[in-house]
C-alpha cells in the first residue's frame, strides 16, 4: 500500500510532441484516482510512465516514498491491467493467475493455492482449468484483476478497464469494481475517457488534454465547479450551455436576459465573459421573472424520466434545459428558464478558465 | 452522449516499442546470427562475384593460382559469345512460354473455373496441383523423363506415335510444358484469393446484365486483379529465369539447344572451369534479378 | 439445357478431365512403378511386389543418403528457425537504427541472390575455405539462404502478437528472457513451426547447392544421389529409383499434409504476394 507522487513529470517524443507535460500530482495511498481525458491527451502515457513501460524525458515517479524513476517497470511493485486483459491465450486461467508468482519463482504448490484463494475471491473457482478464449469479457477482466491482485503489489494500474465490456455489462463491472477497490484498499489509477465512468468511479479525478492537467478534484467539485470550459464541456452527459455575454451594470447580459452575477465574484462591467449553466440546473421560472432566460421551445429530446427542452432565444441563442417528464413543453410555446442559485458559473471570455 | 474515439495507439508506439525491455544492445545480439550467415552467405556472394568476374580465375590450371585482373574482358566476351546469346535467348522462351504465357493462363484459368467447381472437383484439381508444387524438383524431373522418354514413355504411348524422343527433338517444348505443369501451383493459388477479393455484387450486376464469361473477366475481374497480374508475372518470371529444374531433365542437351542461363552458368563454371567468366554471367543475371525485384516491391508497396 | 449451354458444360468437363489427366498421369507412375517386378518408364498396370523396397535398401547409398538429407535438413532448419526467430523477435520489437532499410534490403536479397545467381561466388568460397563435401557447411549455406525470407515471415506474424502480453508480465516482474520464453514463443509456436517445416521441405528438396557442395556420393544427400543413380550406366538403374524417389518424395508430403492439418496453413513455399 502506497501513495504516488509525480513531480516536474514530462514526457517528449523524438517528433516534439509533449505527451505529459510537467505534472505534478500526489495520489494519496488508497484512493481510487481517475485520469480522465478524450484521446491523445496523455493520460495513458502518464499510466505508463508510472508503470514503467515509457520513460519520462524528465521530472521524477516516486511510489510510496521510493524514488522509482529509474527503476525497471518489473521492479516497482505495481500491478497492470491492461485495455485487452492481456490474458496468456496459452496458459489456464490458474496458470495465469499464479504468473507473478511463477516470475519470482515460487513453488507449484504456492502457485496453485494463489491462484485457488483469488479466484474464489472473484467468483472464478469453477473455471481454474479454463483457457481465456472460452471465457466472457466480463470473467476475463475479473481473472486479470485476480492476477493482479495475486502481485500483492503497492498500487493497481488499470487502463481502459471497462471499454472492452458491452453497455449492459460495463454497469455490473463498474460497481464491482468499485467495491472491489474498497475492499482491497490498494491505491488505484485508472485511465479512461468515459466521463460518466470516471465520475462513477474515483475518489478524485484529473481531467487532462494536451498532456496537461485542466483540473484535479473530486467527482463533485469537477462537476459543479469545472475550471475551465474545456473541462465543463467535457464532464456531464448533457453538454453544458456555454454562453457567449458580457457584463453590464452589475449583470450578465446573455441570452437576451439579464442574470445576477454569481456570488464571490468580482468583474468589471464591459468584461466579456463566458455563462456556464447546465441543463439540469437550468429551473423552468415564471414568465416575467427578471433573472430569467426566455424565448420559444425550438426541440424536445425524450430522456426517459426527463426531457431536453432546447429554447431558442431572442437573438437567436439555443439554451438547453432538463425538465421533468410531466412539465414537458409542447413546441413552439414560449418558456422561461432560471439558473438555480449558486449554479451559475462565469468564465473568462479569453483565458477560459472560472472566474 | 460525449465518448470520444479510442487513443490512437500510434503516437504511443513511437516510444515504446521495446515491449520486452531488450534493450538495443541485446536485439542486435539477437539480430546477429542471422545476419552473420546471410552476410557470409548471400551478401559477400553476391558482391564477390563482381570481383571475380573481373578476373580471369579458373578451376584448374596456371589461372587457378595465380588469376589475373582483367576488368571487362569477360563482359565483352560475353557479348561475342554464340553460346550465351543462345542461353539468353533460350532463358527468354522458357520464362515467356512456361512463365508468363503458361503458368499465368492456366494458373488463372483454373482460379477462375473452381470458383464455381464441386467441392469434390475443387479439391481433387487443387490437390493434384499442389502436390505438383510440393514434390521435390529431382522427383518430378524424373517423372517427366519417364513420362517422355522415346520407348517407353506414357506420352508416347497415349499419343499412339512412340519413338518420339521429346526430350532430344523438342527440348524447348517439353522444358515449357513441364515448367507450366511445375508451377501452376502458385499462379493458381494466388488468383483464387485475387479473385476471392473481387466484390460479388459487381460479378452478379455482370451476369444479370447477360455478360459472357470471357466478358465478365475482361470488363469486371481484370481491373481489379490488375496489379496482382503484373505482380504475379514477375515474381514467376524471375523465379523461372534463375531455375536450375532443367539441368534435371535435359542437362541443356542436345548440343546446347535447352541451354538456358542457369545451365549456361553451371557448364562453364564447373564443367569449363572458367569461373571469372561465369562469374561474369552471374553477375549479369543478379542485375536483372535485382531490376525485376525493384519492380516488384516497387509495385507491391504501391498496391498498399 | 440450350445447345449452347450444353456446348458450354461439355466444353467445361472436358477441359477439367484434360487438366485432371495433365497433373495426375505424371505423378502415377510414382504410384506403380516402386512396386512392378519389371518396371518400365511407361505407366502401366504394375505386376505388384515389394521386392524393389528390399532392393533399394540394399543399394550402398540409398539410406545413407537419406540419412545425408536429415542431417542436412537438420542443420539447415535448426539454424534457420532458431536464428530467424531471435531476429525476427528483436527487430519486431525493438528499434535498432537503420531497422525498415535492413527489412527490405532482406526482402531484396531472398529474391535477388538466388542459388543460380550465387552458384559460383559460393563454390568458389568453399572451395577454397576447404569446405567442400561438409554436410554442416553446406547446411549454413542453405540456412543462409532461407533466412531473410524466414525473418520477413516471422516478424509479420510476432508483429501480430499484441505487445500488452509482454508488458503485462514485464510489469509482473518478468525479465526479458522470461518473457521471451514465458509468453512469446508459446504464442509464436504457429508461426515458428510453419518456418520450421518451410525450412525443412525447402531443405530436403534443394539440389543446386548440395550438387555442388557435395562431390562425395558418400556425403550426398538423397536429391543428388536420385540424380547419380540415374547417370550411372546407359540405362537408368529401374528396380532402385522408382522406390527411392517415393521414399524421399514422401516425407514433403506428409510435412505438408500435417502443417495443413495442424495450423490451417496452406505455404506456397514461396515469397507471399
Amino acid at each position: 500500500m502506497a501513495g504516488i507522487e509525480l513531480t516536474g513529470l514530462s514526457t517528449v517524443y523524438p517528433n516534439g510532441v509533449r505527451a505529459v507535460d510537467d505534472l505534478d500530482v500526489t495520489i494519496a495511498d488508497g484512493e481510487f484516482f481517475a485520469l480522465l481525458g478524450p484521446s491523445g491527451c496523455g493520460k495513458t502515457t502518464l499510466l505508463r510512465t508510472i508503470a514503467g513501460l515509457e520513460q519520462a524525458s524528465s521530472g521524477t515517479v516516486a511510489i510510496g516514498e521510493r524514488d522509482v524513476t529509474a527503476v525497471s517497470a518489473g521492479q516497482r511493485q505495481v500491478a497492470m491491467v491492461f485495455q485487452d486483459y492481456a490474458l496468456f491465450p496459452h496458459m489456464t486461467v490458474a496458470q495465469n493467475i499464479a504468473y507473478p508468482l511463477r516470475v519470482r519463482r515460487a513453488s507449484k504448490q504456492d502457485q496453485r493455492a494463489a491462484a485457488v484463494e483469488a479466484s474464489s475471491d472473484l467468483g472464478l473457482a469453477d473455471y481454474l482449468e479454463r483457457r481465456p478464449a472460452q471465457l466472457s469479457g466480463g470473467q476475463q477482466q475479473r481473472v486479470a484483476l485476480a492476477r493482479a491482485i495475486t502481485m500483492r503489489a503497492d498500487v493497481l494500474l488499470l487502463d481502459e478497464p471497462l471499454s472492452n465490456l458491452d453497455a449492459r455489462l460495463r454497469l455490473d463491472a463498474r460497481t464491482f469494481l468499485k467495491r472491489l477497490q474498497r475492499e482491497l484498499g490498494l491505491t488505484t489509477v485508472f485511465v479512461t475517457h468515459d466521463q460518466a465512468e470516471a465520475l462513477a468511479l474515483a475518489d478524485r479525478i484529473a481531467v487532462m488534454s494536451d498532456g496537461r492537467i485542466r483540473q484535479l478534484g473530486s467527482p463533485k467539485e469537477v462537476f459543479q465547479r469545472p475550471g475551465d470550459t474545456f473541462v465543463a464541456n467535457f464532464i456531464g452527459s448533457t453538454p453544458m450551455n456555454l454562453l457567449d455575454g458580457t457584463i453590464a451594470d452589475g449583470l450578465v447580459e446573455v441570452a437576451g436576459a439579464r442574470l445576477p452575477v454569481p456570488a464571490g465574484v468580482t468583474v468589471a462591467d464591459g468584461t466579456p465573459v463566458v455563462a456556464g449553466i447546465r441543463p439540469e440546473y437550468l429551473l423552468l421560472a415564471e414568465p416575467g421573472d427578471a433573472a430569467g432566460i426566455t424565448g420559444t421551445v425550438s426541440i424536445v429530446e425524450n430522456l426517459g424520466v426527463t426531457s431536453l427542452v432546447t429554447i431558442e432565444c431572442g437573438d437567436g441563442t439555443l439554451v438547453g434545459l432538463t425538465v421533468p417528464e410531466q412539465h414537458e413543453p409542447p413546441v413552439g410555446a414560449p418558456i422561461t428558464a432560471a439558473p438555480a442559485p449558486t449554479r451559475l458559473l462565469l468564465y473568462n471570455a479569453e483565458t477560459r478558465t472560472l472566474l | 452522449m460525449v465518448s470520444p474515439p479510442q487513443e490512437t495507439p500510434q503516437r504511443r508506439r513511437e516510444g515504446a516499442r521495446d515491449t520486452a525491455g531488450l534493450g538495443v544492445a541485446r536485439a542486435i545480439g539477437f539480430v546477429t546470427p542471422a545476419m552473420l550467415l546471410i552476410g557470409i552467405f548471400l551478401v559477400f556472394p553476391a558482391l564477390w562475384t563482381i570481383y571475380i568476374g573481373l578476373t580471369d580465375y579458373e578451376l584448374t590450371g596456371a589461372k587457378s593460382i595465380s588469376p589475373r585482373f582483367v576488368g571487362l574482358a569477360n563482359f565483352l566476351e560475353a557479348l561475342d559469345d554464340d553460346l550465351f546469346t543462345n542461353a539468353l535467348w533460350l532463358t527468354v522462351v522458357f520464362v515467356l512460354g512456361s512463365a508468363v504465357i503458361g503458368q499465368n493462363l492456366l494458373g488463372f484459368t483454373l482460379a477462375w473455373l473452381l470458383r464455381s467447381a464441386r467441392p469434390l472437383v475443387r479439391r481433387l484439381v487443387e490437390a493434384l496441383v499442389l502436390l505438383s508444387w510440393i514434390l521435390p524438383s529431382v522427383v518430378v524431373a524424373y517423372l517427366w523423363i519417364a513420362l517422355l522418354d522415346r520407348d517407353g514413355g506414357t506420352l508416347g504411348a497415349l499419343l499412339g506415335s512412340p519413338g518420339t524422343a521429346w526430350l532430344v527433338e523438342y527440348p524447348m517444348l517439353s522444358l515449357i510444358v513441364f515448367n507450366t505443369w511445375r508451377g501452376t501451383a502458385f499462379s493458381m493459388m494466388l488468383y483464387s484469393s485475387a479473385l476471392a477479393a473481387v466484390p460479388p455484387s459487381q460479378l452478379e450486376t455482370a451476369r444479370s446484365v447477360g455478360a459472357s464469361g470471357w466478358q465478365t473477366v475482361r470488363d469486371v475481374v481484370f481491373p481489379h486483379i490488375r496489379g496482382h497480374v503484373l505482380t504475379n508475372t514477375l515474381l514467376i518470371s524471375l523465379w523461372t529465369a534463375n531455375d536450375f529444374t532443367p539441368f534435371l531433365l535435359t542437362a541443356g542437351g542436345p548440343n546446347h539447344q535447352s541451354e538456358t542461363l542457369p545451365i549456361f552458368i553451371y557448364q562453364q563454371a564447373i564443367a569449363g572451369g572458367r569461373l571469372g567468366y561465369a562469374a561474369a554471367i552471374s553477375f549479369l543475371l543478379l542485375l536483372v534479378n535485382l531490376v525485376v525485384a525493384l519492380l516488384y516491391l516497387g509495385l507491391l508497396r504501391r498496391r498498399s | 439445357m440450350t445447345p449452347g449451354a450444353v456446348l458450354r458444360r461439355t466444353g467445361y468437363v472436358a477441359f477439367m478431365a484434360a487438366v485432371l489427366a495433365f497433373f495426375a498421369v505424371p505423378m502415377l507412375w510414382l504410384a506403380s512403378a516402386p512396386f512392378d517386378s519389371n518396371p518400365g518408364l511407361g505407366l502401366r498396370w504394375p505386376d505388384w511386389t515389394l521386392d524393389n523396397i528390399g532392393k533399394t535398401f540394399a543399394h550402398p547409398y540409398a539410406l545413407g543418403s537419406l540419412l545425408n538429407s536429415l542431417v542436412l535438413c537438420v542443420v539447415a532448419t535448426a539454424a534457420t528457425t532458431a536464428f530467424a526467430t531471435l531476429a525476427a523477435y528483436a527487430l519486431s520489437r525493438v528499434r535498432i537504427p537503420g531497422r525498415d532499410a535492413l527489412l527490405y534490403v532482406l526482402l531484396l536479397l531472398s529474391s535477388v541472390v538466388t542459388g543460380t545467381a550465387a552458384m559460383v561466388p559460393i563454390f568458389v568460397l568453399m572451395f577454397q575455405l576447404g569446405l567442400i563435401n561438409s554436410q554442416y557447411a553446406t547446411g549454413l549455406v542453405i540456412a543462409g539462404g532461407l533466412l531473410p525470407a524466414a525473418i520477413f515471415i516471422l516478424k509479420d506474424f510476432v508483429d501480430s502478437v499484441p505487445r500488452s502480453y509482454e508488458e503485462s508480465a514485464r510489469v509482473f516482474g518478468a525479465s526479458p528472457t522470461q518473457v521471451l520464453t514465458h509468453v512469446v514463443l508459446p504464442v509464436a509456436r504457429p508461426g515458428i513451426a510453419t518456418i520450421l517445416v518451410w525450412a525443412f521441405v525447402q531443405a530436403w528438396g534443394n539440389f543446386l547447392l548440395p550438387f555442388l557442395l557435395l562431390r562425395d556420393v558418400e556425403a550426398q544427400p538423397a536429391a543428388v544421389l536420385l540424380r547419380t543413380l540415374k547417370d550411372e550406366g546407359g540405362s537408368a538403374n529401374l528396380t532402385v529409383i522408382p522406390v527411392f524417389s517415393l521414399l524421399y518424395a514422401i516425407p514433403v508430403v506428409a510435412l505438408y499434409l500435417f502443417v495443413s492439418k495442424r495450423y490451417g496453413f496452406r505455404f506456397h513455399g514461396g515469397i507471399k504476394a
